[in-house]
């Protein structure tokens, strides 16, 4: 029960959190999407007590299978084997140099940044 | 024989079909990872998604009728997106403490990530609208199609790049980060959400419950910076 009352708050976040994304995009102009409104939101309500245990065992859950969510995006790839089989191997090196620069500079910074202790 | 065949013809044109066959692969590849010890080549995404592809190519199953079962997991994502709020307000110690240097860092490796794939692309050529779905790919899959979507990319295109992107942050992070002598679980959990979203920061969770932590914040503060600056550095350098 517990739990299904944590998913009812990320869902209810999410959909005010799209509903502000619409109404910031066609008045402010700002383009920001909806999850993330609710998850800004969601940090914010979690000021109330009351909500920190359904909310924490819905999140976890979730968060513990976040790899499972990928996979139908990942079978997907197959939909593209034209501009794969055109440009993938110019696009899987600028993929590889990318997230490898990403990583390594973000650890880098970080490192420098943090106090001696490390954790 | 008749029979079976009609039941498979039945069977793999139902929602079920996609579902079960997702959860089920997923849960053998996870359970063989388990048995690896964790090895970064054996990632279960990379597995899983390999094995159905393999699936539906041999079954000529078309990816629509798959995804009419899978939608039910892809749509999760939306919710995941908002779940990583409570991550974020679990170390909001963390983040005030260390704001300013957590911030520096998502700020430096996020546009590193995303200026070098699109200078690296720029010149091996790539035409103009693949170069728009890759500058979002170190951001989680969903956020990243908005955000192609809004620089004129490929939303599909740009969810699969970032996938790919999770995965080779996965299965490298651990190479790179020792190979450099970054030992700080925090700060290899911080990197590798932040270059390699949601895969990345399932792959330290498993390694590290500080890594873990680290890699949902930096996943987390990526999904906000990200979808605030990269259509307005889009509208300015594309114009």
């Amino acid at each position: 029960m517990t739990m299904l009352q944590g998913l009812a708050l990320l869902l209810l976040c999410q959909s005010a959190g799209e509903a502000l994304a619409r109404l910031l995009r066609v008045f402010a102009g700002v383009p920001l999407p909806g999850p993330v409104l609710g998850m800004l939101g969601l940090a914010a309500l979690l000021a109330w007590p009351r909500l920190r245990a359904p909310v924490g065992s819905a999140a976890d859950a979730l968060l513990a299978h976040l790899s499972l969510l990928f996979v139908p995006v990942g079978v997907g790839v197959m939909t593209h084997l034209a501009l794969i089989s055109q440009y993938g191997g110019r696009m899987l090196l600028a993929l590889l140099l990318s997230t490898w620069v990403g990583l390594v500079v973000t650890a880098l910074v970080l490192r420098a940044l943090l106090p001696a202790d490390g954790a | 024989m008749q029979d079976f065949v009609q039941l498979w013809v039945y069977l793999s044109a139902t929602p079920l079909f996609g579902l079960t066959a997702t959860i089920s692969v997923y849960v053998a590849a996870q359970w063989a990872y388990q048995r690896l010890d964790h090895a970064p080549w054996a990632n279960p995404v990379l597995w899983t998604v390999l094995a159905l592809a393999t699936l539906l190519t041999l079954t000529g199953t078309p990816y629509p009728t798959y995804f009419s079962g899978a939608q039910f997991i892809h749509f999760l994502l939306g919710p995941a997106v908002v779940a990583l709020g409570w991550p974020l307000w679990q170390r909001r110690q963390q983040l005030r403490q260390r704001g300013a240097a957590l911030l520096a860092a998502a700020l430096a490796g996020g546009l590193a990530a995303a200026a070098s794939a699109v200078s690296i692309g720029w010149a091996l050529g790539l035409p103009a609208e693949v170069l728009r779905s890759l500058a979002p790919k170190s951001v989680t899959a969903p956020v990243a199609m908005g955000i192609a979507e809004q620089l004129g990319g490929i939303p599909a295109l740009a969810a699969a790049l970032a996938v790919l992107t999770g995965l080779v942050g996965a299965i490298s992070g651990k190479y790179l980060f020792n190979a450099l002598g970054i030992s700080s679980p925090a700060v290899r959990g911080f990197a590798l959400g932040t270059a390699s979203h949601g895969i990345g920061a399932a792959r330290a969770m498993q390694v590290h419950p500080d890594a873990g932590a680290y890699a949902g914040l930096a996943l987390g503060l990526q999904v906000v910076l990200a979808s605030l600056l990269m259509p307005m550095l889009g509208a300015w350098l594309l114009r």
